[in-house]
């Protein structure tokens, strides 16, 4: 078996210098209720690659690629350009297969990586410090509001209705174990954030306001005020960045007075991949670094004085802490944490900013291009690379017909909020880089026929 | 006070004797290249992309146009790949050599499994993309759960938590909701104590208070004190099998049994499947939840840190609370997802969704295509060979490292030794200190705690013969010149890119982004 | 000024009802280099044998108890810019906190410096 290099003499040999007549002797301490003779009934035995390589390649034909049709689907997770060099680069035996760096001496590598994207995430979202990463953004969202939680000894957490839906079922499913109370709602078709009514809803049993920047429906609003109503009930504003590419576009969550800022880094080299593996983005100010989950990496000396890296304040995790730690978090994303960082390095910020400005303005033009077929309603003023239409028959159906015209046009709201009939209308449609006027006529032509052939609901 | 430093670590920084041999004017000795920071040789005007000039529009952007620098250094592509890449070499790595952390399983990562990853039918699809265009992707997740399902004798699996921990997070969630379920407040959760730490981290994050179990001098679970403790209040045991000292438990199922009897669960941390995959399942012994580390038994990278994977296996009891989303078969033969929509009919027990999205694809594939290759015989196999060639490290150092539990037995996976024998002054730091001028990553150090300066050695099935008897000569001869005191060994490493690092200086005072100003100095 | 220990390596010098409190020389010893400390607040209510402060190394973290009943006054400031003091000083400048007692009682159960002595030798 090509991954095993051991061969029969060779354990021969090691059962001798042991002193066990065979490797069953070395099992001797599984009982017989769980003893298994031979190899499990029912399961196929080993394959070769040319094997394993067809299986997949005939499972992956089924499933449509964003790079071979018009691609319009964002919801949090984003499709750009990622530059052929950064897939080769984390493809290095010496990234790829490293372990966390505890040894430092010889994981400076990937020591001096992380610090160079903790210092790009703070500066990208206009924090003073970020981590390591976490697994994605839900989960940095989680243990926001957790950190927020500790900080001001509160137990109430105001989530607005602009949060990713399963980000705000992440919370929900934590909070059912923690006792924490949270305050939702369900986003309304409207240009207005509802930022104001939001400022409202803090009192001082409030550990925090959520807010998503832009949010789930693509708009974008000025966060300060909320900051400031935040902090003088004793509050926390987090703000939530699913699109980090917007931040070469739109100001900072953390100038605008966020004291937590978290995000799915997954839009700036990682790709698609049905959902995972991502990265999540987290980042605060100096004075609450000791309440952050998540490892983070320090500049230091070594013995020679020369500078170097290490993973410091571990007393805060979970093989220090254990039932006191900030989180039970132990692996972080760190591949994709060198993917986001890589991709930042080549873009730099003028690439970033010029990417960002690409981005918006083709998102203007296919956004002008689609409110004007009859029937569609553009939802916001204001947007990044992302908006809401709200059509005349239910968009669930009208993603199922442009897909099958071969057009993956956007993600409908009655799948995100399948209890809100309200909601079933709209259709969330991003615009990267990535889309071409062809696929832009594709998908005004294909919208038009769907709905000039009158599909009713 | 708690707990004075259980594991006895402390940071030594021993003045460097001057004898290293003279700098260059680069700083560079030949290939051991030194490499700045991009904040030191970027700048914001350079770009390594190609951007199209974007067509002028009306600014929808709500007047919140970024008008401050943001202070990102750009680098053209020679440059990015040059900095990486000299960044890359001063990893150690699995593809490097042995790789012996106890507990991580430092498997070979198959080049398949990045081959079969990148394939755009699974690299380049949104997991909101409509289910019909997705089947192959879903076919995926399922045949994934199907394995591991059969490989460890459960009922079904969760596959969305990202990581270990996540997973353990998972199952313990599924055993409190259980117990709402049942209208019992059980508030105590039974942890060994040489458990990882994640085990009463996530306990206590769900609202258990931890009581520690003792271990017999053989090194398990203390099975009478076990027992004496359950009660109405107890809601369950968190139990690593194989445990974190290699040995394998005999009387889990025992001890699953009075579990059941007294009303409470068994979760089972996975870490050290790869022991026994193949050849032993965990459902057999009465276990109710286990995680598995796809990036530890499944060969998936361990990139530095991450990401991971970390799918659970449930019983028929715990079943039913399984987290969201999940893939199951249509009535046509195809596949779907359960997700908030379709719950409550499909799954009305659920506690919840632990992630956006469907959990970590990128490692299915990887773990899918390892499993695949090695079949039911070949995973068999893996266990075997990993017992093997660790019974084999453990017994080629006999007299030259202490050893705890050698007489009573063989070990699992894993061989664990001790300090003990040490001369005053030298410790188990050194011994790994000593082993990277070696050209070996340490083992796992002061891990378990339950075992004086512990030293963890885990070689894996992937391993030569050939490449065993390399490590065990250098681990010997390091630990021989601990035992004899060499005075050297407490400066080591001498040949790493870096010296021993301050790592009370970074700790006093943190220094976690770039800043213009000077680095603080050292204490004294 | 009368100085008690505690078999938690905590020591406490008493003034009639107000007290300062601190770690031995023993305890910075084993701990290693500190890196930092978290002191209660002023008027925090402490219970003998309950957490009062917490000690953290480079890979520890290690709960300081306060030995009797009471209120804090004081935490020492000057931990927070240098934790090195408790290292360097841990029976002087490196004290933890002050407190006023509601218990002087409890004192009777502490060892004085000879019993602490005997104590640490038995270890």
């Amino acid at each position: 078996m090509r991954y095993l290099p051991l061969t029969p003499s060779d354990r021969q040999a090691m059962l001798a210098t042991i002193g066990a007549g065979s490797i069953d002797d070395l099992f001797v301490d599984v009982p017989a209720v769980a003893h298994l003779d031979g190899p499990i009934a029912g399961l196929p035995m080993h394959a070769s690659e040319m094997a394993v390589e067809r299986h997949f390649s005939a499972l992956a034909r089924q499933n449509m690629a964003a790079s071979h049709h018009p691609f319009f689907l964002g919801a949090g997770a984003y499709k750009h350009h990622v530059p052929a060099s950064v897939d080769h680069l984390i493809q290095r035996g010496e990234f790829l297969t490293a372990y966390t760096p505890y040894q430092p001496e010889i994981a400076q590598g990937t020591l001096q990586m992380l610090f160079e994207f903790q210092t790009q995430v703070a500066r990208l979202f206009g924090c003073d410090v970020a981590n390591a990463s976490m697994y994605d953004g839900s989960t940095a969202c989680w243990e926001a509001i957790s950190m927020a939680g500790r900080v001001t000894k509160r137990s109430r957490a105001v989530l607005s209705s602009g949060l990713h839906p399963h980000y705000v079922s992440v919370a929900i499913s934590m909070a059912r174990f923690t006792g924490d109370v949270l305050d939702t709602a369900v986003p309304v078709l409207d240009a207005d954030m509802g930022l104001d009514a939001l400022v409202a809803q803090i009192d001082d049993t409030v550990s925090c306001v959520v807010v998503q920047y832009p949010d789930i429906l693509g708009r974008i609003g000025d966060l300060s005020a909320l900051a400031q109503a935040a902090h003088a009930k004793g509050a926390l504003l987090i703000a939530v960045v699913t699109e980090p590419v917007a931040l070469g576009a739109i100001r900072s969550p953390g100038e605008m007075g966020a004291d937590i800022v978290v995000g799915e880094g997954q839009a700036i080299g990682v790709g698609l991949q049905f959902g995972g593996p991502y990265v999540g983005l987290f980042a605060t100010k100096e004075k609450y670094v000791r309440q952050m989950p998540g490892r983070l990496c320090g500049q230091t000396v070594d013995a020679d004085g020369k500078r170097g890296f290490v993973l410091t304040l571990s007393t805060r995790e979970q093989h220090i802490r254990r039932e006191k730690a900030t989180s039970n978090i132990c692996t972080n994303s760190g591949l994709c944490a060198l993917a986001f960082s890589i991709h930042m390095t080549l873009l730099g910020e003028r690439g970033l900013r010029d990417l960002a400005a690409l981005n918006h303005a083709r998102a203007v033009e296919l956004a002008e291009r689609l409110s004007a077929i009859p029937g569609i309603r553009l939802v916001n003023d204001s947007f990044f690379n992302e908006f809401t239409l709200e059509l005349p028959i239910a968009t669930r159906d009208v993603v199922h017909r442009l897909a099958a015209k071969g057009v993956l046009g956007g993600v409908s709201l009655g799948r995100l909020y399948a209890d809100q009939p309200q909601l079933a209308n709209a259709l969330l449609v991003a615009v990267t880089e990535v889309v071409s006027d062809d696929d832009m006529t594709a998908l005004v032509t294909a919208l038009t026929e769907i709905l000039g052939a009158g599909g009713a609901a | 006070m708690s707990g004075l430093n259980p594991t006895g670590w402390r940071p030594e920084m021993a003045a460097n004797d001057g004898s290293t041999p003279p700098m260059t004017s680069t700083g560079n000795r030949a290939l051991m290249l030194e490499e700045a920071l991009i904040f030191e040789i970027g700048t914001a005007e350079t770009c390594g992309v190609d951007i199209a000039p974007a067509p002028t529009i009306n600014s929808r952007l709500a007047n919140l146009e970024r008008r401050t620098a943001i202070g990102l250094p750009g680098l053209s592509e020679p440059e990015t790949v040059r900095h990486y890449t000299r960044l890359s070499r001063q990893n150690y790595a699995i593809d490097l050599g042995l790789f012996p952390l106890g507990s991580c399983t430092m498997k070979h990562n198959p080049r398949l499994n990045e081959k079969v990853a990148r394939m755009a039918g699974f690299a380049d699809v949104h997991p909101l993309s409509p289910q019909e265009t997705v089947q192959g992707a879903l076919a995926v997740i399922d045949q994934l759960a199907h394995w591991l399902v059969t490989l460890t004798g459960m009922h079904s699996v969760a596959m969305s938590p990202k990581a270990g921990a996540h997973g353990e997070l998972c199952g313990v969630l599924c055993i409190k909701a259980a117990l709402e379920a049942r209208g019992e407040d059980r508030r105590v959760m039974l942890v060994p104590e040489s458990a990882h730490g994640t085990n009463p981290a996530t306990a206590a994050f769900a609202g258990f208070s931890v009581e520690d179990i003792p271990a017999t001098p053989a090194g398990r679970v203390d099975v009478a004190a076990l027992k004496a403790r359950l009660g109405p209040d107890v809601a369950g045991v968190m139990i690593t099998n194989p445990n974190t000292c290699g040995l394998f438990e005999p009387d889990l199922r025992e001890i699953s049994d009075a579990v059941h009897a007294a009303g409470g669960y068994v979760y089972c941390d996975g870490a050290n499947f790869n022991a026994i995959v193949g050849r032993v399942r965990p459902g057999d012994l009465g276990v109710d939840a286990m995680h598995i580390n796809l990036h530890k038994t499944f060969s998936t990278p361990h990139g530095g840190g991450g990401p991971g994977s970390g799918p659970v296996v449930l019983s028929a009891a715990l079943a039913p609370f399984a987290p969201l989303p999940f893939v199951t078969r249509t009535d046509i033969g195809g596949f779907k997802l359960v997700e908030e929509e379709n719950v409550g009919d499909e799954h009305p027990s659920s506690f919840g969704r632990m992630t956006a999205f469907h959990g970590q694809m990128g490692m299915f594939t990887r773990a899918l295509s390892y499993i695949m290759s090695h079949g039911a015989d070949g995973l068999r196999q893996v266990a075997e060979d990993a017992v093997l060639n660790a019974n084999y490290v453990l017994r080629s150092l006999t007299g030259v490292l202490d050893a705890p539990f050698a007489a009573s037995g063989p070990c699992m996976h894993e061989a664990l030794f001790s300090d003990d024998g040490f001369p005053d002054g030298f410790s188990t730091l050194d011994v790994a200190k000593g082993l990277i001028d070696e050209g070996f990553h340490p083992m796992t150090v002061y891990f378990p705690l339950v075992v004086h300066g512990a030293m963890l050695v885990e070689p894996t099935e992937t391993e030569s013969k050939a490449a065993l008897d390399q490590f065990i000569a250098a681990l010997a001869s390091v630990a021989r010149r601990a035992k004899r005191g060499d005075p050297a060994l407490k400066t080591a490493p001498h040949f790493a890119p870096r010296a021993r690092l301050d790592e009370t200086l970074a700790a006093r005072k943190p220094v976690l982004t770039w800043k213009e100003a000077p680095l603080p100095q050292a204490a004294e | 000024m009368p100085r008690y220990f505690t078999e938690e390596h905590e020591w406490i010098d008493v003034d009639g009802d107000v007290a300062t409190v601190g770690i031995t020389d023993f305890a910075q010893n084993q701990l290693g280099d500190i890196v930092f400390v978290e002191v209660p607040g002023t008027g925090s209510v402490v219970a003998k044998g309950g957490d009062a402060a917490v000690v953290e190394s480079v890979k520890a973290a290690s709960d300081v108890y306060a030995p009797v009943d009471g209120t804090v006054t004081e935490g020492n400031a000057a931990l927070a810019d240098d934790p090195s003091l408790v290292n360097n000083d841990p029976e002087g400048e490196g004290w933890f906190f002050r407190m006023t007692l509601s218990n002087t009682g409890q004192l009777d159960g502490l060892m004085d410096a000879a019993a602490y002595k005997a104590f640490v030798t038995e270890l």
